[in-house]
């Protein structure tokens, strides 16, 4: 491992910001971390058990494939029957069940899926492969979509006629405003996304915070970085003055990364997203726009489908609005494992049933 | 006629098969209990208890840094048999060819497990070749099975005799036979190349045997598909023990930690082929831990943690991390990695 994430891994560093956690906690507080990569950080350094019980550390919809709604996964799991088409995704979607199967069982069909790492492997599978249509899943927040765009920006300059996009890209703002609508929430402080935010830089939280009076500290992801972020949300509670702190300047600006942002509207505009959990969020999703119709596919690919309702019992939707943790689900580790999943919260890697299932099923205070 | 790929005709049994295994195998593995072509070789067997595994190998890809399905098939067989603290002395060797198969790559792999068996001192005694239609299979299979020998004076060893306060001991770096597969099948663009660590285990599993007190050592195993999360939470689970493991103390290549934080994976539960996990009375981990340290396959090993009594109803292993948090290390679940053996 470099040696400078080391330094972000340092125990000395850690104990040395837990005895000053320890000395900030006034009373119970609950705080919420957005990011799929937090979530799991936490939970693979085993932060939780070093933190004092007063803390309690909660999951939002910070994971893409998690926020995923059912009839986007459906219609993304009938393109893979398409004839001639072939689906490039990442990994993690392999497994989420949609209303009729997943698509790791319609590649087991005979449909074609190809595991990709990022859009750019589409864009070269799809000139390896020119008599086949090769539809990119897009799903992802801020960090994700700038290299979609460009690589459909790329698909255009370069004529290649068999790529399009299936988009799915949300965006965490809106869906962070929506969240915070909810009476019931009862969240002290916000640790925000340090990918995303090194994409929409800090001032995109100053509005909610501003709004809902709500402590927000970007963060990045290694142990030092989380416990300095929890450390700075706990100072701003004591203080009752919340403003948004950029624990995360090696990485994240004021104004973000402007290059990615304009990037991304060069090619996308906002639409009104539905999100697993959270209904339909006005103005949080991305369309393609018209002037890159071409590489839509959800515009050459029409697919008219019913969805079923979500699966019965199933929490994951409670769950990314914090109204419920894992373990209060009746399918958890019961029906519902990563093996077989019930809920997309279970497969995805950074899901919030699947960490707590790989590593918090035990609170080891 | 002479053709430069595998052919049905080469698993009709007629003169065909004949020319292969002459030109392909003979050649390179030609040994008194094989060369008779009989139905079954006939073994003289030493003294001792018999142990006996058997293990198919359908890797993909064929050829891959550190080795090929050829020295794979041997290592993991004379390993499987190592792990139980016999000797390895004979195997077996059955191969499913595709049509269309180079055999050139063929002979590659023969080669490969001639010399994998003369390095681990082991006995090819019967073997068999068959051939199907393309697309039936992919490229080349391979099963092995094997035969060891426990000495009457060892103890028995077993995945049951962990008991609290014994130290657990791991061979070496882990990760680098998962990470090698993944890397060569992920098309990534590394800089890297990472090397599988695929290897015969039996010497070193003889030294240490006579390293410490027959009983002393409790028990080996081979972390192979699910890694060494998976085989230590069996141990627990035999056991009926906690184990608790040190981050820090776990030796990972800083490249396999690297692909795997690129991945999202956990070094954890990555295949080994060339390493061992040991369980030994605490009092003479450190007297192992050095004779295992002047073996070339074992010159990484680490003492990682120790057996703890069970604290709660069901047996676990817990992780104590670099910055000195704690969580549980469960079994392998979800997608495994298919084919990486």
């Amino acid at each position: 491992m470099p040696e400078k994430i080391n330094l972000f891994q340092n125990k000395k560093h850690v104990n040395a910001l837990i005895q000053a956690i320890k000395g900030l906690v006034p009373r119970p507080v609950k705080l919420m971390e957005v990011c799929g990569t937090h979530t799991m950080a936490i939970f693979r350094h085993g932060i939780r058990s070093l933190l004092p019980a007063e803390i309690d550390l909660v999951s939002g919809p910070g994971c893409p494939v998690c926020v995923t709604s059912q009839e986007d996964l459906d219609k993304m799991i009938k393109l893979a029957s398409v004839k001639g088409v072939v689906i490039a995704t990442f990994g993690d979607l392999l497994r989420v069940p949609g209303s009729n199967g997943s698509l790791a069982q319609a590649r087991a069909q005979g449909a074609n899926v190809e595991i990709v790492y990022s859009p750019t492997d589409a864009l070269n599978l799809a000139q390896k492969m020119p008599q086949k249509q090769v539809v990119f899943l897009g799903i992802g927040f801020e960090t994700t979509t700038p290299t979609v765009a460009a690589t459909i920006m790329q698909a255009k300059a370069l004529d290649i006629e068999n790529f399009s996009v299936y988009s799915c890209h949300k965006l965490m703002p809106p869906a962070l405003d929506a969240l915070f609508q909810d009476d019931k929430l009862g969240i002290d402080g916000l640790l925000c996304p340090g990918h995303v935010s090194s994409i929409i830089g800090e001032r995109a939280y100053e509005p909610l915070c501003q709004k809902y009076r709500m402590p927000c500290v970007i963060a990045g992801f290694e142990p030092v970085d989380i416990l300095l972020g929890i450390y700075h949300l706990l100072l701003q509670i004591r203080e009752s003055h919340p403003r948004v702190f950029n624990a995360y300047q090696r990485a994240v600006t004021h104004e973000g990364n402007t290059n990615a942002l304009f990037m991304i509207n060069q090619v996308f505009h906002k639409k009104d997203e539905p999100w697993r959990g959270l209904g339909t969020i006005e103005k949080s999703g991305l369309a393609i726009k018209d002037t890159f119709n071409h590489f839509d596919a959800e515009k050459r690919f029409p697919l008219d489908i019913l969805s079923n309702p979500e699966p019965k019992g199933c929490l994951c939707g409670e769950i990314i609005r914090a109204r419920a943790t894992p373990p209060q689900c009746p399918l958890f580790a019961g029906k519902c494992t990563p093996a077989t999943p019930i809920g997309p919260c279970m497969v995805s890697s950074e899901g919030t049933c699947s960490a707590y299932y790989r590593y918090g099923r035990d609170e080891n205070r | 006629m002479k053709t430069d790929k595998i052919l049905l005709d080469h698993g009709s049994g007629g003169l065909a098969t004949k020319n292969l295994i002459e030109d392909v195998f003979m050649k390179r593995l030609s040994n008194p209990f094989l060369s008779p072509m009989e139905d079954s070789a006939v073994l003289d067997l030493p003294p001792g208890k018999l142990a006996f595994t058997t293990d198919s190998f359908v890797i993909d890809p064929i050829f891959f840094p550190g080795g090929d399905i050829g020295s794979l098939a041997v290592h993991g067989t004379v390993n499987d048999l190592s792990m139980q603290g016999a000797r390895p002395v004979f195997l077996s060797l059955g191969l499913i060819l595709e049509e269309g198969l180079e055999i050139k790559k063929l002979e590659k792999i023969a080669q490969s497990v001639a010399d994998a068996a003369k390095e681990a001192g082991v006995t090819i005694a019967t073997a068999d070749t068959k051939v199907v239609e393309k697309g039936q299979a992919d490229k080349i299979f391979i099963n092995t099975s094997g035969i060891g020998i426990i000495e009457n004076k060892f103890d028995r060893i077993g995945i049951d005799r962990a008991r609290p306060g014994d130290a657990i001991i791991v061979s070496g770096y882990i990760g680098d036979h998962g990470a090698s597969i993944l890397l060569a099948r992920s098309g990534l663009p590394f800089e890297a190349e990472i090397q599988s660590d695929s290897a015969p285990l039996n010497t070193l599993v003889e030294d240490m045997l006579r390293a410490v007190p027959s009983g002393a050592l409790r028990l080996l195993r081979d972390p192979t598909r699910g890694g060494v999360a998976t085989v230590l939470n069996e141990i627990a689970q035999a056991s009926d023990v906690d184990l608790k493991i040190e981050e820090d103390q776990i030796p990972i290549r800083k490249e396999v930690q690297g692909v795997c934080e690129l991945l999202g994976l956990d070094p954890l539960y990555l295949a080994n082929e060339g390493k061992c996990i040991v369980v030994v009375d605490k009092d003479h981990a450190d007297d192992l831990l050095n004779v295992m340290k002047q073996h070339g396959l074992g010159r990484d090993a680490a003492i990682i943690g120790h057996v703890e009594k069970k604290r709660a109803q069901q047996p676990k292993v817990v992780l104590q991390t670099t910055i000195g948090g704690l969580r549980i290390v469960p079994i392998l679940t979800g997608e495994p990695l298919p084919r990486i053996c």
